[in-house]
């Protein structure tokens, strides 16, 4: 029986799993997480997708890779590693109450009350309004949701939603009853509370503050993938450039469904999904459109605000080096625990930087689990 | 309801909660930073590693990512 490995257990991650038992292999799910569902399901997996639980995968949650040479052998892989948000920085982003928009949705559902906390949600894309509407039926008041994008952007994209009027309905049952400002975004955070522009200074418990997502790209990278400007390269079949290694799930839950069967699925089955597959992409490449960054995000930092968040630089020492590598090697951004997993997207936008090459261990780890991996 | 301990102080809380979110349900501080900023959880799941606290005397474990359990000793620099 073929076997086959997956990483990530969230929708990409869960569907690839299925569609690779049906295909008849032997299938592994490792995820870094607690519970499976990922980032945006967070182990409650809606009724329809229970399905992808086949009892066949041998499931294993909590597991951290930091190392190709930690993977279980297999005759394929599939990763679906996911994404994470994009933080810009910002005067007082490192506060202890400014978290990710996907961040604090996360808190909350793994044991955070916000019941009657007031929340300022802020930044860009469709998310916002997910995590608005969630944390307000959580009992949070939510003061505002500031989306940066210019209102004839997203006004253009709303009405370009009659093509998919289940989205449509989705986001005006998300966008009922919540304060939505466009051409808003944070100038700078103070304890307690938050400046947006355009609607100044608004008292909150919480800023709940996301600039979109970004691909965790570093496994793929680490197995030898070709990544382009923040993409793992995949073929239709979602084959990357490394034999045997295929690479699902960037962008919406839709998307991710159909990226994961068609990774797990043998060839024909997988075709029947191109179309449907490849329309998701394209709403995917909509949205990127409609809620892409504006220039002045990238003049928010002062030269005092810190950048590199592990090891603490300031904007000023980072904005005169040549690139990320001299960054790194000079002023130590991006060399702390993180590995420059958050101030790495920051500078791409606030620099024009591309990411630096990963190398192993891609997580900090103990000498203990590295000394392991020895036999 | 499962008991841990957070800095000394005794705490109940629902199965299926994190170490994270037992955490700030009492303080927003997890940590100082290398200057002495205090911090607090960025992401929420597992990769910005500002909610590292010590874990039954084990420095440096991300709180997000583990569910708490009974008897848990946690500890943050805040």
């Amino acid at each position: 029986m073929p076997s086959t490995l997956v990483i990530g257990g969230g929708p990409a991650g869960l569907a690839a799993a299925w569609a690779a038992v049906q295909s008849g292999d032997a299938v592994t799910l490792l995820d870094d997480n607690p519970a499976l569902g990922g980032q945006i399901w967070r182990g409650e997996i809606p009724a329809r997708y229970r399905r992808f639980l086949d009892p066949r995968i041998t499931i294993r949650t909590g597991v951290q890779i930091h190392s190709a040479t930690q993977l279980p052998k297999a005759d394929r892989i599939i990763l679906a590693t996911g994404t994470r948000e994009r933080f810009l920085p910002f005067p007082g982003w490192t506060l202890p109450h400014v978290l990710g928009a996907g961040g604090l949705q996360a808190m909350v559902k793994s044991g955070l009350p916000i019941a009657g906390k007031r929340v300022v949600v802020a930044g860009a894309g469709p998310l916002l309004l997910a995590v608005a509407a969630y944390l307000r039926k959580r009992g949070a008041k939510i003061v505002l949701v500031a989306e940066q994008a210019p209102y004839q952007r997203v006004s253009r994209f709303t009405q370009s939603l009659w093509r998919t009027p289940g989205k449509l309905l989705q986001a005006a049952q998300l966008a009922l009853g919540l304060r939505y400002r466009t051409d808003a975004w944070p100038l700078r955070a103070d304890p307690g509370s938050v400046t947006i522009q355009g609607h100044g200074v608004l008292p909150c418990d919480y800023l709940a503050c996301g600039f979109g997502l970004v691909t965790n790209t570093e496994l793929p990278e680490l197995l030898g993938c070709r990544v382009d400007t923040g993409a793992v390269i995949t073929d239709s079949k979602q084959r990357t450039t490394v034999p045997h290694i295929h690479f699902a799930g960037a962008g919406s839950v839709d998307r991710s469904i159909l990226e994961g069967q068609i990774a797990g699925f043998d060839l024909e089955r997988a075709r029947a999904l191109y179309p449907a597959r490849d329309a998701a992409v394209r709403f995917d490449r909509r949205i990127d459109e409609a809620f892409q960054l504006r220039s002045e995000l990238s003049t928010l930092a002062t030269p005092e605000t810190i950048i590199c968040r592990c090891e603490d630089v300031p904007f000023s020492a980072v904005w005169q080096q040549r690139d990320w590598r001299s960054a790194k090697l000079q002023t130590r951004c991006g060399m702390g625990p993180c590995q420059g997993r958050i101030c790495g997207p920051a500078l791409e936008h606030l620099c024009g930087w591309p990411a630096a090459s990963v190398r192993p261990p891609i997580f900090p780890t103990r000498l203990e689990n590295l000394l392991d991996l020895r036999d | 309801m499962i008991a841990v301990t957070i800095n000394g102080r005794r705490v109940d809380v629902e199965p299926g909660t994190t170490v994270a979110a037992a955490v700030m349900r009492g303080q927003a501080g997890f940590r100082r930073s290398v200057t002495g900023e205090l911090r607090g959880p960025l992401c929420g799941m597992g990769i910005c590693m500002e909610c590292r606290v010590t874990l039954n005397g084990r420095p440096h474990e991300r709180s997000c990512q583990l569910l708490c359990a009974e008897g848990m000793e946690i500890a943050t620099d805040a």
